[in-house]
Order: C-alpha cells, then structure tokens, then sequence
C-alpha cells in the first residue's frame, strides 16, 4: 500500500507563505518566553514553587463549595481543577514554605466537608529555592542539547545545514511554547522534557531529509538547487509521512488513555510530532537553499 | 543459509534469552526457591510516581553548625581561663564566624592571646583593641575551617537521618547527598508520610538546664548568662495549647549527645508511656553531681529549644538512668525515643521539596500507562502490516524485540521505570519503526528501478544506513543532556529514551535483516512483499 505514489510538489516555491508563518508561531513563541521569564505565564510549580495536591473524595462535590472552604481557612490564592472521573480535586498554590499549605489544605476540607472523607493521592511541595536552581538547570540543559546538535550536524554536513537544522529546531520550541502559552497550558518540568524530546525527533525528521539532499547533490551537480532540494523532499515524503503517522498514533494513545498525569506531556508530543514535521520540510531545506545560493553568487562575484 | 546468519541469529537468541531471565522477577508472581541462588532476582526498579511514596529534598542549614561549632570554643574557652583564675568580662560569639573575647586589662590579654594561639592554631586572631575601656580581641574561624565544618554536618546529618530510618523501619529507602548542602531521601511505600517526615526533619537536641528561679520571666531584663525559653503544655481533653515562659540557665548542664540509649517505658501507675533514657558513663557522673547539688531545685528538659517539662530535682539521681515523661501518646513517645537514640542533628534541616504519591494513584498510573502502550503497539502494527504488508510484519516483529530488550535491559541494569519512562517506551514504538520506515521506503524505491528483491535489499539497507546512524545519534544527544539535568521521573524518561534508542539500532540493523536475508539468500525470490 502507498499512500502518496510519485509526488512532486514545489516545496522550497511555498517558502515565503511558510517563513510567515512560521515567523508568526515564532514570535508568539517569543512572546511566551519572555512571560515565563516574567514569571506571568502559567507556570508549574517545579519552576515556581508551592504547592500542588491531587485528592479522591468519596462523593461528588461542587467546586464553588471547595472553594469557599479553602477561604475559609485563609486559602485565597488557590488554582482548583476538578476531574469528574473519581470525584477528584486539583489543588494548585504558589508560594510559601513546604510543610504548611498541604496541611492548611487537609485541614479546611476535614472541618467543612465532614459528610465527604478525602485521601491524598499525591502531594507536591517545592520550595522556591529548588524552582529557582531547576529553572537554571532547564535553560542550561535546553542550550546545551541545542549547541550538541549543530556541532554534530556542522561536522556531519556543513556548517549551512547546520544553520538550517537549528533553526528549525528552535523553530518548533518556540511553536510549542506558542500553543502552551495561548492556550494556557501548564509550563512544567514535563513540558521541558517534551520539548527536548521533539527537538531529537526534529532533528532526526531534518537530517533524513538532508542526507537524501546530499546525496543528490554529489550525484547531480549541474541541476538548481531549488530543483535538487524539491526532489529530495519529494522522495522521502513518503517516509516522513509514514514515521510521523506511527510516532502520532503512539502519542496519540498515551494522551487519550495515559491517565491525566502525562496528559498535557503527550499533547506537548502530538503538537510537537506535527510542527517537527512541518519545520523539516518547509522550514529546514529552504533556509539551506537560500544560505546556498547566497554563496554560489558570492563565489560568482569573487570568480 | 546466508553467510554471518549463524552468528546474527545467535546474538538475537542470546538477548532474547537474557531479556526473558531478567524480566522473569518482574513478570512471575511467585519464583521458585532454588531461582534466587544464582539467578536475577530484582524486579524493575519503580519509581515512586509508579508505586507511592515520598521524596524528600533537605537543605542541611549548615552555616548553623559552624556557628555551633563557634559555640563550643567560646564555652571551652570559658572554662580553660576559669581554670587558670584569669579574668575576663564576656566571652561569645560574634555573628557567624567570629567569638569576642572582653577582658579587663591588657595583662591577661597577652596571655589569653598566647593561650588561643596554642589551642586554636587554625583560627585567625585580631590583635587587641580598645571597646569601651575594656581589652577586647576577635577570633575569626578560617575559611576552610568553616567549609569543612559544613560537610562534615552535613555528612553527620545523611548518617543521622539514616540511623533514624533504619530504627523507623521502612523497606528499601534511599539516602543521597545531593549538591553541597542538599540530602535526598526517597521512602518507597510508606504510610504514614507525616509522621516521617516530622520524625526526619527534627533537630532532636535534647539539653538539660537548670532553671533560674531568681528572674521573672516578664521582668524583661534577662542577664547575658541565661535565656528565656518556652513551655507548652496541651490540655489532654481540649487540644489548647498554653505557653508558659520559663527564664533557664543559657548552659547546659548536661546534652543529648551523652546519651546511650533511649526506650519507651509504661507508667506501671498512671499506665503513660514515657521515654526511659540511659547515659554514658561520663553522663552518668555528671547527672549524678548535677541533682546532687541541686536537690529541691528545677531542671529543664530542652527540646529543640521548646522545654519539654521542667520537673523538680526531689533527690540525687546516680546510676545514670533518667526519665521524660509528659504528653505522650505511644507513637510520639516511640518516635521520641527513635530520634534520641539516633542522635541528634548536627543543625537543623529544611524540606525544600516533598512529593508523595499515594500507592493508588501510582497503581493507576502503572495500569493506564500499560494500557495506553498496549493500543498504541496495537496501532503501530496494524498500520505497518497494512502499509508493508510481510515487511511491515518483520518490522513489528522487530519492534516488539525491541519492546523486550529495552524492558530486559531497564530490569538487568536495575534502572529505575517511572510514568515518563512507560511514555517514552511508548514514544519509541512509534520511532524504532522509523529505521524500518527508512529502509523500506528506499528498497521500494530500488525496486522500481527495477532492481532484484535481493539486490534491492542490500542497496536499502547500505544506503539507509547513514541516516539512520545520524538519526539515532541526535536523539542519543537530547536523552543524554536530559539524563544530566533531569531528577526523578524526567531522568526515568532519559534512560528509557537512550537505551531504547542504542537497542532500536541494534534490531533494526542486525535483527529485521537477517530474517530478510534468510528470505531472499538464493536471489531467486522474484517479487519482495513490501
């Protein structure tokens, strides 16, 4: 079975509607970053610090009737998520110091709602001085994958592909951090992972599609770049297609029966998987062609 | 048979062989006796989101021990200028790294200069200045001094809290020092996580002093030799708490570290448990002098700077057994008695992180992520026979020898499998596909250029075999900076990823292709089922 026979579409010609968007996501992107460094966007409490505690209660409740209990015990600031599946309750509080607000919390919901027992199912507590070592770690850990990469695909290829390959690399960080942060998802340690997960998965996408280039490029010297590039995409379509469906359908169940836990993990992959395969055709080899073709006109000029 | 089918299949049978040996701890729920003797007995290693409990970050306030330390100089060099009849005004310490010393002349300055320069080479001393009319130097600890004090607390305080767990009794606990002044601790299954917690992170030091009942404890003005501490008394039947304020002697006379043992005891009269303890011969002498001299006087039980109680001495106590009674229930008193015995911390600790998970909710975690795998490997294989028809069922066949092996390997290399980790397994179902996908896609095309299966094959496979070197290498280079940087579950998460990554390498390149090569060795097969 084939779901594309020979294709041959004019990739690398679409180049300047994709830099738009791509540029747009970008930016938005940017704009993200910039909030979370701020501190304003919704950031987990592994990066910010507080407190976050999941509770199973034995009868269904009302949210607004949570709420007022948690005020009532001096809880004002309190992020409250109720899962109908189990009678559960998130509970999500920035700040303070560990030990303090999981029991404020225990103990608002022992004295108000005494006719509906609660257990613990998980309790996170970080104190701010571990936010603030985690979030360094993460910038260093993000910079520091980035730069193995070029350094690899520089050696593997040249420096332009290299170029090429980070960019659209970063390009579909800052996608992902675009969706997280308009639609105001939680920007976690989970979500980081996710990140640098898809930007392997990415790269990989890239270098298939580079290394069909190269070997064009030493078969057929004379041709454009532009058709030599269409080609190549062309001919492993049907690859990259066929991978990003499989590593799809795989994300696809963790994040409709991994449990809530990983949920917002395996939505970050499946936004992830469908940018990563966007970037590695439209974003990846145009930048390549145009860094290309910069430098056959200045080896014209100097010749 | 081709040649070099022999050795590949060896291998694979080997792995196989070796990946069912370490999953069989896993995967049978009852092992035989003689299995355990010289056979893989440790099941994959859960991590705590998978099967509960708590995970404690401790920050040790180590610039406490060196003040303590600070502490001990200053009263030591009290006593050795009492003992040598030299007068001096106050003797302290001078924020965190210093102990002033005030003296009334310049002649006892000299000698007391001599006097520290012998007994406390290491320290940095002032020369002397004038403060009020009165003769006063500094002492300033070294640099190193102090560093070394912070790691040897916090080093006293990992074996401490070790001690206290051991004697609380939980199953297969881990305690690491993390950073410079960090401990973690990692307590698997646990039930009561509060009670833990309380016991671990406490202070414990356990003080005796003397109460001054010749200052009022409202009076305000309390002389630089004693200290006003508190008393709190909970009333059985309400739950209220009252303070009550008790000015005690700033000198203990006798502490905690003296102590040999620690029991919980029950009243025979009032049928309250208390906490029998017991002191070392050195504490057993002092005790007896101390009640000796003071009978009809008060002493005060200091706990962690709280008094505990502050009974009257009714006559001299020699033998060196005392007791702690008061509000005790049984757990308290027991938990009491865990953490005097084990000693106490050499300066306080601070939880900076506490993640628990309740053993329901990682049991739901383990069966949602197994199901979510099961449908997503269900998928993926159905797509790939649909698509590549028999190749595409080689391809499975590989994945799911993938599957194995990474499971074998997490389970021989005792790694530990958390929620992210079952997601990256799951991940690598899609992804160990790609390398299949690669050279599938190529032999197709060699194909059409009317190539023989046979030839088609070897062609894909040369050709892929780059990319799918330098596809695998990339992804290496993410899990392993996620190795380096993640904690917990996100480190879980890298070791799945980079040992599925190596492995995939592996049955991709070695193990789908020698099932296509024992199928089309004789370059006789005429039409490839791809």
């Amino acid at each position: 079975m084939e779901i594309l026979g020979k294709t041959n579409i004019d990739f690398i010609g679409k180049r300047n509607i994709a830099f738009i968007i791509s540029a747009i996501v970008a930016i938005i992107g940017i704009i993200g970053i910039i909030q979370i460094g701020r501190g304003v966007a919704n950031m987990g409490i592994d990066f910010s610090g507080g407190t976050a505690m999941q509770l199973k209660f034995s009868k269904p409740f009302a949210i607004a009737d949570a709420r007022a209990a948690l005020h009532k015990h001096g809880i004002a600031k309190a992020d409250l998520q109720e899962i109908k599946e189990g009678n559960m309750l998130l509970v999500k509080m920035a700040g303070a110091a560990v030990g303090k607000q999981s029991e404020m919390v225990q103990t608002a919901f022992k004295t108000e709602f005494t006719d509906n027992p609660f257990s613990v199912e998980s309790s996170t507590e970080i104190g701010p001085s571990v936010g603030d070592k985690l979030r360094k770690d993460t910038l260093i850990a993000v910079a520091l994958s980035l730069m193995g990469i070029i350094v690899y695909i520089a050696w593997r290829f040249d420096l332009k592909f290299g170029i090429g390959a980070t960019i659209a690399t970063i390009h579909d960080v800052l996608a992902m951090i675009a969706v997280f942060y308009l639609f105001n998802k939680e920007i976690n340690l989970l979500f980081i992972t996710a990140v640098l997960t898809i930007a392997g998965y990415s790269l990989t996408d890239t270098v298939v599609i580079f290394d069909r280039i190269r070997e064009n490029l030493h078969k057929n010297l004379k041709g454009a770049m532009h058709n030599i590039f269409n080609s190549s995409i062309n001919e492993t379509l049907s690859r990259t297609i066929v991978t990003s469906l499989t590593t799809f359908m795989a994300a696809l169940a963790l994040f409709l029966f991994g449990g809530e836990v990983i949920h917002d993990f395996s939505l970050a992959l499946l936004i992830g998987i469908g940018v990563a395969t966007y970037s590695s055709v439209f974003v990846a080899s145009p930048i390549v062609v145009i860094l290309e073709n910069r430098a056959l006109a200045k080896n014209v000029k100097t010749a | 048979m081709p040649k070099g089918t022999g050795w590949r299949i060896s291998l694979i049978a080997v792995f196989v062989a070796f990946s069912f040996l370490y999953l069989t701890p896993t995967l049978a729920t009852k092992l035989p006796a003689w299995w355990g003797s010289f056979l893989p007995k440790d099941k994959i290693h859960l991590g705590l989101d998978l099967q509960g409990g708590t995970h404690l970050v401790m920050e040790v306030d180590t610039q406490k021990a060196v003040e303590g330390s600070l502490d001990l100089v200053a009263t030591d060099l009290e006593d050795t200028l009492n003992s040598k009849n030299l007068h001096f005004k106050r003797i302290s310490r001078n924020g965190s790294d210093k102990v002033s010393i005030v003296l009334y002349e310049k002649g006892t300055a000299d000698i007391v200069q001599k006097l520290i320069k012998e007994k406390y080479p290491s320290y940095e001393q002032s020369p002397t200045f004038d403060e009020g009319g009165f003769v006063a130097l500094t002492l300033k600890v070294s640099e190193k001094d102090a560093q070394d004090r912070k790691d040897k607390a916090v080093q006293q305080a990992l074996e401490t809290i070790r001690n206290r767990i051991d004697q609380f009794g939980v199953s297969e606990p881990t305690i690491q020092r993390e950073g410079v002044s960090n401990i973690v601790v990692q307590l698997p299954g646990i039930k009561d996580p509060q009670r833990a917690i309380d016991l671990i992170g406490r202070t414990a030091r356990l003080d005796f002093k003397m109460v001054r009942e010749d200052i009022s404890p409202t009076s305000g003005a309390i002389p630089d030799d004693a200290e006003l501490l508190k008393e709190k008394i909970v009333d059985a039947a309400t739950g209220a708490v009252t303070e009550i304020p008790i000015v005690v002697q700033k000198k203990s006379m006798i502490t905690g570290d003296l102590l040999t043992d620690a029991q919980v005891r029950i009243d025979s009269q009032f049928n309250q448990p208390y906490v029998g303890i017991e002191f070392n011969s050195l504490g057993a002498k002092l005790f007896d002098q101390v009640t000796a001299a003071n009978v009809g006087k008060r002493f005060a039980i200091v706990l962690d700077n709280n008094i505990h109680s502050a009974p009257v001495i009714r006559e001299r106590i020699s033998g060196g057994s005392a007791q702690i009674s008061g509000n005790f229930t049984e757990k308290t008193a027991a938990d009491l008695a865990i953490v005097l015995r084990a000693g106490a911390l050499p300066a306080p600790v601070k939880i900076v992180q506490n993640v628990t998970v309740g053993p329901s909710l990682g049991q739901d975690s383990i069966n949602k992520g197994l199901y979510a795998g099961l449908i997503g490997v269900l998928l993926v294989v159905v797509f790939m026979a649909i698509y590549y028809k028999l190749s595409g069922m080689i391809a499975d066949l590989g994945m799911l020898l993938n599957i194995l092996f990474l499971m074998g390997s997490l389970a021989a290399l005792g790694a530990t499998l958390t929620l992210p980790g079952i997601a990256a397994i799951v991940l690598l179902v899609g992804m160990s596909v790609d390398s299949n996908v690669i050279i599938f896609e190529r032999i197709r095309e060699e194909l059409k250029l009317g190539k023989t299966p046979k030839s088609a094959l070897d062609a894909g496979y040369d050709k892929a075999f780059l990319t799918i070197m330098d596809s695998h290498i990339t992804t290496l280079i993410t899990a392993a900076v996620l190795f380096q940087f993640g904690t917990g579950p996100v480190k879980g998460f890298a070791v799945s990823l980079s040992l599925g990554v190596i492995i995939n390498l592996f049955t991709s390149l070695v193990g789908t292709k020698v099932i296509f090569d024992i199928f089309l060795h004789k370059g006789s097969v005429k039409k490839m089922s791809i």
